[in-house]
């Protein structure tokens, strides 16, 4: 290890189990630069690791997607693989890749595609997490002898002793912080879970990824969501339906202005996301958004940018990470997207799965679909889905 | 938890997976060797050094046709056996196509190199009769004889079933094809080594074989056709093999070939009672300790071996890479299919649902397993099962008077 940067730093007591690990750890690997330098960490302290690279999506299935050059930076593609299987063979540590397209394909492609034809914008790398990666794959890294699944996750973990309970905490670089989508994550999920780069930022993992010699460590990071490397959703569901012989009507309707004028018409909702500006067919002088999309009644209301402010929204199916019970009223800071600058905001529970979340301030574009997700200075206290 | 076990240590593989490829035999290596080196002549030169090349390949060829009771000009040497099996269907159809309505029949346990092809035939034209085996993977002669109609120019049977080592009935299906004047493919590939194969018995008109699957290198193989069974070439170049597979002869890969094929031949009997021992140990052993443990294909008649085991509730991609970190190589299915979503074709073509194939695993023994090997697999094996079945999502843990078992849930 020729003049490595020191490793300890990442190690964070915090993250990585206290007492040495003896037990083997199966590390998630994309192919990209964060994982395999998670497993070149690792395997370089003398961690007995196993690398897994999970097959989620045959990208031979939607020819017409494959828009020429968009080929590598996506993941499965059989380039990540390769890089994948490149690193594992480098370093000499056992590697397979898992398939678990069809896992995959219940639980984020079709409720990703179902999501955004009820009009809302999911969010498919927190699906993947909750039910795929920390589930099929966590599954799969314990059935073959591994105690955990360690993964290039820009995020901590730190057990609390007066709660006894397991944490997400932000990660130390706020500009890399992946905890937004690591909000649905269990305490049996996260006893299970590590994130070595949570103390590293980007430019410190790129430096120990060239020390370390690691093959990937040059390459450019993909931004897209996996499956749709070309960004362009819309395309992507109605490719995806029209495999699945599931016809999708062109639903044309009105457009109207947060007062009820009928401005227009659109072509289909699906066309359509919360805050969206351009495409809306029709000039009107101001910029105008997306508001409101109104599956009940096919309409679609647009307004100014002061329309798009909101102070409340609900929020189903929350993740309580910090807290076995709630409290009745919590003062946090709530992300509603990714990038988003968590906002202050009061949290209250309705329920054990859902609640309510008052901002002290108007966000723009609260979008029904998206994760809130509500911080306590670094820590994740737990999130939901915005109803 | 902790099963101490490092990473799998290259020589130390308890390698159960012949059916997917063999080790190249020390003897067919020794043979081969010289054809890399000085040996390297083009067996089509007029020189000598070409000429000596020529005499290799038609050692070659004696022995491959002394394997099956073939003469040496029947046999047409491929790049393997998904070749043989591909020049074998597109090549007759091809040579027949002057027929306007053709039909050929096969059935659903091949494999891919014969269904692959077939589909290929039907994009060409050809209907194609797909006869579905019994529960026990053999399919019903009378099923085949019932398919022909006046169109029928091909039935292709496999030998032996790759994944679950059942025996088809050859001999019976290559008389019902006689009686019907329809010509007769078999893919040998899984029985050549592991039972005698003796063309006029068998009564076929074209057979494929490949190298690899009976300890010979990767990349050969070969195809023997019965003189005047009519054949197309599916490449174009040279007059090699009789017009009928261009492209310079693959000297050494056809040498080692030769050489694997004289081995399988002196050796066929010792090596099926000794490994047919060994395979019913494993098996017996297997049953006996592991709950819900099912052989597939167990009731036919089947290749020594070979043996497919449904361990239910238990996932099979999960136990094959867990097998594999203790130093036990084995398969899901047949390799080609491996890491793919399709459950096998072959176990669900036998009545298993989606779940049992995805469940299953295939271990393949052959000349180089020993006792020691057997016996040290039967140990982990259960402990493995055992493992995956506690951690399974689709297991849950249900106490039966005051002893925890799991069962599958769904």
């Amino acid at each position: 290890m020729p003049n490595a940067i020191q490793t300890e730093s990442a190690a964070g007591a915090t993250t990585l189990c206290n007492a040495p690990c003896q037990a083997r750890l199966a590390v998630a690997m994309s192919g990209g630069v964060d994982s395999s330098t998670v497993a070149a960490m690792l395997h370089q302290r003398g961690q007995a690791i196993i690398g897994l690279t999970m097959q989620l999506w045959n990208h031979r299935r939607l020819p017409q997607l494959q828009d020429g050059g968009a080929t590598q930076h996506r993941c499965c593609s059989p380039d990540d693989v390769y890089d994948a299987r490149r690193v594992a063979e480098h370093f000499g540590f056992p590697f397979y890749v898992v398939n678990l397209e069809r896992e995959f394909e219940q639980s984020v492609i079709r409720p990703f595609a179902n999501e955004y034809l009820e009009g809302r914008t999911p969010i498919p790398c927190s699906l993947c997490n909750n039910h795929v990666k920390f589930d099929s794959l966590l599954a799969m890294a314990r059935q073959i002898g591994a105690e955990k699944i360690a993964t290039g996750h820009y995020a901590r973990i730190r057990f609390n002793t007066d709660t006894g309970r397991r944490e997400l905490l932000r990660a130390r670089d706020e500009s890399k912080d992946q905890s937004y989508f690591l909000f649905g994550l269990t305490q049996e999920q996260l006893s299970h879970a590590e994130f070595p780069l949570g103390e590293l930022t980007k430019q410190e993992v790129r430096e120990i990824a060239r020390s370390l010699a690691v093959p990937v460590a040059e390459k450019p990071e993909s931004q897209e969501i996996c499956f749709v490397p070309s960004g362009n959703y819309v395309r992507f569901i109605e490719g995806y339906f029209q495999e699945q012989h599931t016809a999708l009507a062109d639903d044309p309707g009105e457009i109207l202005s947060t007062s009820g004028e009928v401005l227009g018409r659109h072509n289909g909702l699906r066309h359509y996301t919360v805050g969206q500006r351009r495409g809306l067919g029709f000039a009107t002088g101001r910029p105008m958004y997306v508001v409101e999309i109104d599956r009940a009644q096919n309409r679609l209301v647009i307004g100014e940018d002061a329309a798009l402010h909101s102070t409340t929204c609900e929020v189903r199916d929350v993740n309580w990470i910090a807290f076995a019970n709630p409290p009745e009223s919590i003062e946090a800071r709530v992300r509603i997207r990714h990038r988003h600058e968590a906002a202050e905001a009061i949290v209250e529970p309705l329920s054990q799965e859902a609640a309510r979340v008052t901002f002290r301030e108007p966000q723009r574009a609260i979008t029904p679909g998206q994760g809130a997700v509500f911080y306590l200075g670094e820590r994740v206290l737990g999130g939901g889905w915005i109803r | 938890m902790d099963d101490g076990a490092g990473a799998p240590v290259e020589g130390l593989m308890i390698y159960l997976d012949y059916n997917a490829t063999t080790p190249v035999d020390a003897r067919v290596l020794e043979a081969m060797l010289p054809c890399l080196g000085g040996a390297f002549g083009n067996a089509s030169s007029i020189h000598s050094a070409g000429q000596r090349a020529r005499a290799a390949v038609d050692r070659a060829r004696e022995s491959v046709a002394a394997l099956i009771g073939a003469s040496p000009a029947e046999i047409v040497f491929t790049s393997g056996g998904t070749e043989a099996d591909n020049l074998a269907l597109l090549g007759l159809a091809a040579a027949r196509s002057s027929q306007t309505k053709m039909h050929a029949i096969t059935t659903a346990v091949e494999h891919h190199a014969v269904l692959n092809a077939c589909e290929e035939l039907e994009r060409r034209g050809v209907r194609v009769t797909y006869v579905r085996p019994g529960p026990d993977g053999t399919v019903d002669p009378d099923d085949i004889r019932r398919a022909i109609t006046p169109e029928t120019i091909l039935i292709s049977v496999m030998h032996a079933n790759n994944e679950i080592g059942t025996i088809q009935g050859v001999e019976e299906i290559g008389r019902i094809a006689a009686e019907a004047d329809v010509y007769f493919h078999c893919d040998a590939v899984q029985s050549a080594g592991k039972l005698r194969l003796d063309l006029n018995r068998l009564g076929v008109d074209l057979l494929s074989l490949s190298a690899h699957k009976v300890y010979g290198p990767k990349g050969v193989g070969a195809l023997y056709v019965r003189p005047g069974t009519p054949l197309e070439p599916l490449f174009f170049g040279g007059h090699h093999e009789r017009d009928r597979r261009p492209g310079t002869e693959n000297v050494p890969g056809i040498v080692g070939l030769g050489k694997a094929a004289e081995l399988a031949r002196a050796y066929l009997d010792e090596d099926a009672s000794r490994i047919s021992a060994l395979r019913d140990r494993l098996e017996a052993a297997l049953l006996d300790s592991i709950p819900d443990a099912r052989i597939n294909g167990g009731r036919a008649r089947r290749v020594c071996n070979t043996t497919n085991i449904t361990f239910a509730g238990a996932g099979g991609e999960a136990l094959l890479i867990a097998l594999d970190l203790e130093g036990i190589a084995c398969s899901t299915g047949a390799a080609c299919s491996s890491g793919s979503v399709e459950p096998s074709h072959v176990l669900t073509a036998i009545g298993l649902s989606d779940d049992e194939a995805r469940s299953t695993l295939r271990f393949s023994l052959g000349r180089e397993t020993t006792r020691e090997e057997i016996d040290a697999a039967i140990k982990v094996i259960p402990r493995v099962v055992e493992r995956i079945r506690s951690l399974s999502p689709r297991t849950r843990a249900v106490a039966d008077d005051g002893r925890v078992r799991t069962v599958p849930v769904r």
